[in-house]
């Protein structure tokens, strides 16, 4: 009996996700680490040209079947069970990484439940510990990591975005594809539509210059604070989750899981705590600046420039210096 | 309509955070206990759906310190029932939680049979595994997560759920009931209930204590936590010091010369 590591490959609206090819990278180096072949499990409908890009996997089990065209939780984790009951009398996965994003959330957990398997979630990076595969999680916002190990194998590892650089996880060419049949009825969860964001005023993921807040802006009077400082730097505002729940920002102005990704050359987080949510879709900003006045707050270990203190203060006060910066350089000219 | 809230107590993140002796857990003494967050929102989602076509909201937890006033709190929200189930072993994971919980719905009466079964798509320490999609399968239910909306049609048997995908899309989904669904965030921010309302319906109401059933299977969690730590980064931000305006300067000085100003 062969061992071997796996990953599932997510894919959503015709394209791979770029956690899978993140999924990939750490997926090779765990099974290398092993020793062991690695394994991509493709799941769709009239998919199977998306293995070009697979080529990270030594090997690939390709399910199709009508029912798995959209990606529904419940239909998702009822095909990797029967193809993980089949597959295991042949094979040994020692381990299964299965995506944890919107798209993905709650198919790992199912899949764990069903077969009776440990699932280890908010996993950041794996490594192999005396043979063993041992998962590093995220906990409480990004306050807390864990190691975290198990006995029963294989666990499935719900991995968050961010594990590696997804660009090192995609080699266009195709692994060898082994097609695997599975028998799905009709389940009692159906996607009827998607429904696209409506087109905001601003596309903040264009901005130079965004201004984000979050809860430390306490209220909604509070936002104009912002937007006057956005308007100094010639940008726009935008929030995190929290902000855009309490109906003070629209959900075009989001930016993280649910939300876009966003690269400005400057990303002021004024009063985000900076939970995995929020800052896998700003972390590559080309310079953060992040006012809390929680020390603690895990944003600073992303930011470049960090001050602890209330936004409410630090605000006015960058609005007024930039203004007496402003007149200054007239002056001088 | 017959509604379940699993609800479950976290530790406040914007407090101070302490690993405890043993290296591998919080340290809880100290922490203060809160409802988990989108938890929060489950229920007020069931308390809108109840509102606009009526039913009866049922809120489970497992004890923890705080919860009473949580409970007490959503009474004065409008929940119609509030459980809190004790004498669970502490600390217990999510994987276990799941599993006590659907004992003690399965057990309870009155609760089922229930139409619908929420809870926060997400809390910060669902480690093994996170409870609705737990619950669904304990409960042979179907699951739908990361839910902002639910339309319900009781006579048809079914509901339609909004539920997020990345970059603001979202997706509607026709779920047959009873299903369990991981509420992301309600229609309308969780309403705010006055102390007044909270002490009053302290006297007036009162909150079901029941105990934890034995637990069936033993082991379920399967993963052992070697070590917990504050991350080890490796960088950290430059700090800025000093008063609002000298940080202020400071900063302005950085955007002039990354050519930002």
């Amino acid at each position: 009996m062969a061992a071997e590591f796996w990953v599932v490959v997510e894919h959503w609206g015709n394209r791979i996700g770029e956690i899978t090819y993140e999924a990939l990278a750490l997926g090779r180096e765990v099974a290398d680490e092993l020793g062991v072949p690695l394994r991509a499990v493709l799941l769709g409908h009239n998919v199977k040209e998306m293995a070009q890009s697979l080529g990270k996997a030594d090997v690939l089990t390709y399910v199709d079947h009508p029912l798995l065209s959209e990606v529904v939780a419940e239909t998702t984790a009822e095909a990797l069970v029967q193809l993980m009951k089949e597959e295991m009398k042949e094979r040994k996965p020692r381990g299964v990484i299965v995506p944890l994003t919107n798209v993905s959330l709650g198919v790992g957990t199912l899949l764990a439940a069903r077969l009776r398997l440990p699932i280890v979630n908010f996993c950041k990076d794996l490594k192999v510990v005396d043979g063993k595969v041992h998962a590093k999680s995220v906990l409480y916002g990004g306050k807390m990591e864990s190691m975290v190990a198990s006995d029963v194998e294989p666990a499935i590892f719900g991995l968050w975005p961010g594990a590696r650089k997804a660009e090192s996880g995609r080699v266009d060419q195709s692994p060898p594809i082994e097609e695997v049949a599975v028998s799905l009825r009709e389940p009692p969860i159906r996607l009827q539509r998607y429904i696209q964001p409506e087109a905001g005023d601003v596309d903040i993921s264009q901005q130079e210059v965004l201004v984000a807040v979050g809860r430390g802006i306490q209220g909604r009077e509070n936002l104009e604070l912002a937007e006057t400082l956005a308007k100094d730097l010639g940008g726009a505002v935008c929030g995190s989750r929290p902000v855009i729940d309490q109906g003070w920002m629209p959900l075009s102005r989001q930016v993280g899981k649910s939300g876009l990704t966003v690269k400005p050359k400057l990303y002021l987080a004024a009063g985000i705590s900076g939970a995995p949510e929020h800052t896998e879709g700003m972390k590559d900003s080309a310079l953060i600046v992040a006012v809390n006045t929680d020390p603690g707050a895990p944003i600073f270990n992303i930011a470049h420039y960090g001050i602890v203190a209330d936004v409410l203060e630090v605000l006015p006060a960058l609005h007024e210096a930039i203004e007496s910066n402003k007149g200054g350089g007239k002056h001088a000219a | 309509m017959n509604i379940l809230v699993a609800l479950r107590m976290v530790p406040d993140v914007v407090e101070e955070l302490e690993v405890a002796a043993d290296g591998k857990w919080l340290d809880l003494e100290f922490v203060r206990m809160v409802l988990s967050e989108s938890d929060d929102h489950a229920l007020e989602e069931a308390l809108l759906i109840k509102e606009r076509q009526g039913g009866k909201v049922t809120v489970l937890a497992l004890d923890a310190p705080d919860l009473d006033d949580v409970l007490f709190s959503a009474l004065a929200k409008g929940v119609d029932r509030a459980i809190k189930i004790t004498g669970a072993e502490k600390g217990v994971m999510t994987r276990e939680a799941a599993h006590v919980l659907a004992r003690v719905i399965s057990n309870v009466p009155g609760l089922l049979p229930a139409d619908l079964i929420l809870s926060g798509t997400q809390a910060y320490d669902d480690l093994d595994g996170l409870i609705a999609p737990l619950l669904g399968h304990e409960l042979g239910l179907p699951f739908l997560g990361i839910v902002t909306k639910l339309d319900v049609d009781l006579s048809a048997g079914k509901a339609r759920a909004v539920k997020e995908y990345p970059e603001g899309v979202r997706g509607e989904f026709e779920v047959a009931l009873p299903a369990v669904f991981g509420i992301q965030a309600a229609e309308k921010p969780p309403r705010y209930v006055p102390v007044a309302k909270v002490r009053a319906v302290m006297k007036s109401q009162k909150i079901e204590s029941v105990p934890a059933p034995a637990m069936e299977e033993v082991g379920l969690s399967m993963i052992q936590v070697l070590e917990m730590s504050k991350p080890q980064v490796s960088g950290h931000a430059v700090m800025l010091q000093g008063s609002p305006q000298e940080v202020s300067s400071g900063l302005c000085a950085i955007l002039v010369e990354r050519g930002l100003l």
